[in-house]
């Protein structure tokens, strides 16, 4: 039984992709970020794992 | 190396009976501990208004909560005795076995907790005007969770205690990882005060099932844990 | 002493001007990433657009396709985790331990939304935020424990340590998976009666089963992406680690021997 069908549920569904499209592209972002400043500071031949 | 299953008791009754050396002296628990559960219960008498039907309803409940606390109160105490004067290396050189100490720690923990559990049946009894029922059941269940409970403890306890920040990771590593004990015991002690319906002894089954999980869990990795941290 | 292979942004800059900026891309991850993103765009194109609303749901069915593919990559992961933290005990592996960490962050937040996404559902479906589902329950404890995992982990400490205690946290934390979870089964099983709701499992065929099928494909993507990304950083960060260590140690041992010179020479 649902309980409201119509522009409310809506906003609910959009909110629910939303914060997750926000949330996984706001990490991405970041660790990004950080890799490429990190990166910069290790030697060549220390970056990777091989 | 053969590791005798007599020689890991030996070496947990070692264990067991320095610590609760440790505390017939220091007299921490009772001092300390038991004082804060009788707290604890004034505190929800006053949070929830003093309302004596509904204490008597969720005294299940909070009974279990309050052991949860002072659990972690004692798994700070336990391995905080550990930290001083280097008794965590004297222990890796003692040649006790990991395992041993492990279940020593947690027959330790099971007798200070028993002893809480006591007091706070009393002062539950009196507080929250709760007749006891159902014995057998109530016996049961207490001893399979306080048995996970401290297997629980002295699995999580040495990875929290020691340096700066960790001591305040405890609560967040077991509190999460009891709560299932939580749900089972607290389920069974409604089924034995004669609130709830059927399945009481299954919950204390799980309890049994918990325990064992942690148990074995705390045999497996006390070996590396006590070399490398 | 200056050397111009001794800054590598220097290196890189001057040694060709086309060459890119160091990071922790390659050309694995630049497909992947690609592919995640035109998964992505074909996955909102198919819940919002293609597919039409459930029978019994409704519009709320699009809610689905977000949280069951969280819920799979989150699983996935803390298994991955599993077995890689199982690897780090065994081994004491820095591969290991660097692939439990990532395989934990990433599937941390992938629990994280699970849980909102599953609550917003739930709002939609039962007209409240939480129901005490079994699923989502069980998705609440487990992220606490792994958020404890997390925790353990970055309390940092000698390298070895570290990767001893968090990894005996994120067995022990696998291991509860299946206790908590029949744990929390039987009591849901036990409130049944009380309500009538439905639980969040509809059944799905036709075009929302392509669509949610899809997702899933795409949350596994991403959540590939991220973990390579993830570890690389990590490694990165221990990589620094190390490297200061050793600049520490180089700088406290030319400090000794400039003192010894001194002393020597003012004699």
């Amino acid at each position: 039984m649902l309980a409201t069908i119509g522009p409310d549920t809506w906003w609910i569904i959009i909110l629910a992709w939303a914060i997750t499209v926000v949330a996984i592209v706001g990490y991405a972002a970041i660790v990004i970020r950080r890799g490429k400043r990190l990166s910069a500071q290790v030697p060549p031949d220390a970056r990777r794992w091989m | 190396m053969k590791i005798s299953p007599l020689e890991v008791l030996r070496d947990a009754s070692i264990v067991a009976g320095k610590d609760l050396r440790i505390e017939a002296r220091s007299k921490v628990a009772i001092n300390q501990v038991l004082p804060f559960v009788l707290a604890v219960v004034l505190l929800f008498g006053f949070a929830l208004d003093a309302e004596t039907s509904l204490l008597r309803r969720v005294t299940s409940g909070l009974f279990w909560v309050t052991v949860l606390f002072a659990t972690v109160i004692i798994v700070q105490r336990t391995f905080a005795i550990e930290r001083s004067d280097g008794v965590l290396d004297a222990l890796r050189l003692s040649g006790l076995h990991p395992a041993g100490i492990f279940l020593g720690k947690v027959l330790s923990l099971v007798a200070q907790l028993i002893v809480i559990e006591v007091t706070l049946a009393l002062a539950v009894v009196v507080f929250y005007d709760v007749s006891l029922s159902g014995g057998a059941l109530l016996a049961t269940t207490t001893i399979a969770a306080t048995v996970g409970i401290a297997a629980a403890g002295a699995l999580y306890g040495p990875l929290a205690a020691g340096a700066r920040h960790r001591d305040t990771l405890l609560p967040l590593l077991l509190l999460p990882v009891l709560a299932p004990v939580l749900l089972a015991s607290a389920r069974a002690f409604e089924v034995a005060l004669g609130r709830g319906v059927g399945g009481g002894w299954q919950w204390a089954a799980m309890l049994g099932i918990f325990a064992v999980v942690y148990l074995t869990l705390g045999v497996a990795v006390w070996g590396p844990l006590l070399e490398d941290s | 002493m200056t050397d111009m292979a001794t800054t590598p942004g220097a290196t890189a800059t001057h040694a060709s001007g086309a060459m890119p900026a160091p990071s922790t891309s390659s050309k694995g991850t630049r497909i992947l990433g690609a592919i995640s993103l035109i998964g992505t765009a074909l996955v909102l194109l198919f819940a919002f657009v293609i597919s039409k609303p459930d029978a019994q749901l409704g519009e709320s069915i699009r809610i689905m396709y977000v949280h069951v593919p969280t819920v799979t990559a989150a699983y996935l992961l803390m298994i991955i985790n599993a077995g890689f933290c199982a690897v780090t005990l065994w081994k004491r592996s820095r591969f290991a331990d660097t692939m439990a960490f990532a395989t934990g962050q990433v599937g941390t937040l992938m629990l994280a939304l699970t849980l909102i996404t599953g609550a917003l559902w739930g709002r939609v479906t039962w007209n409240a935020f939480w129901v005490w589902d079994a699923r989502l329950t069980t998705a609440a404890l487990l992220f606490l424990m792994y958020l404890g995992y997390l925790a353990v982990r970055s309390l940092g400490g000698p390298p070895e340590a570290r990767m001893v205690r968090s990894s005996i946290v994120g067995i022990a934390a696998a291991c509860l998976i299946p206790v908590v979870h029949k744990s929390v089964e039987w009591w849901d099983s036990l409130h049944q009666g009380q309500t009538v709701l439905g639980k969040l499992k509809p059944e799905v065929s036709g075009q929302q089963y392509t669509t949610l099928m899809l997702a899933m494909v795409v949350a596994l993507c991403i959540s590939a992406w991220l973990v390579l990304h993830r570890f690389r950083l990590s490694w990165l960060e221990d990589q620094l680690d190390d490297v200061g260590l050793d600049a520490a140690l180089e700088a406290r041992r030319s400090e000794a021997a400039g003192v010894a010179i001194n002393v020597g020479g003012a004699k």
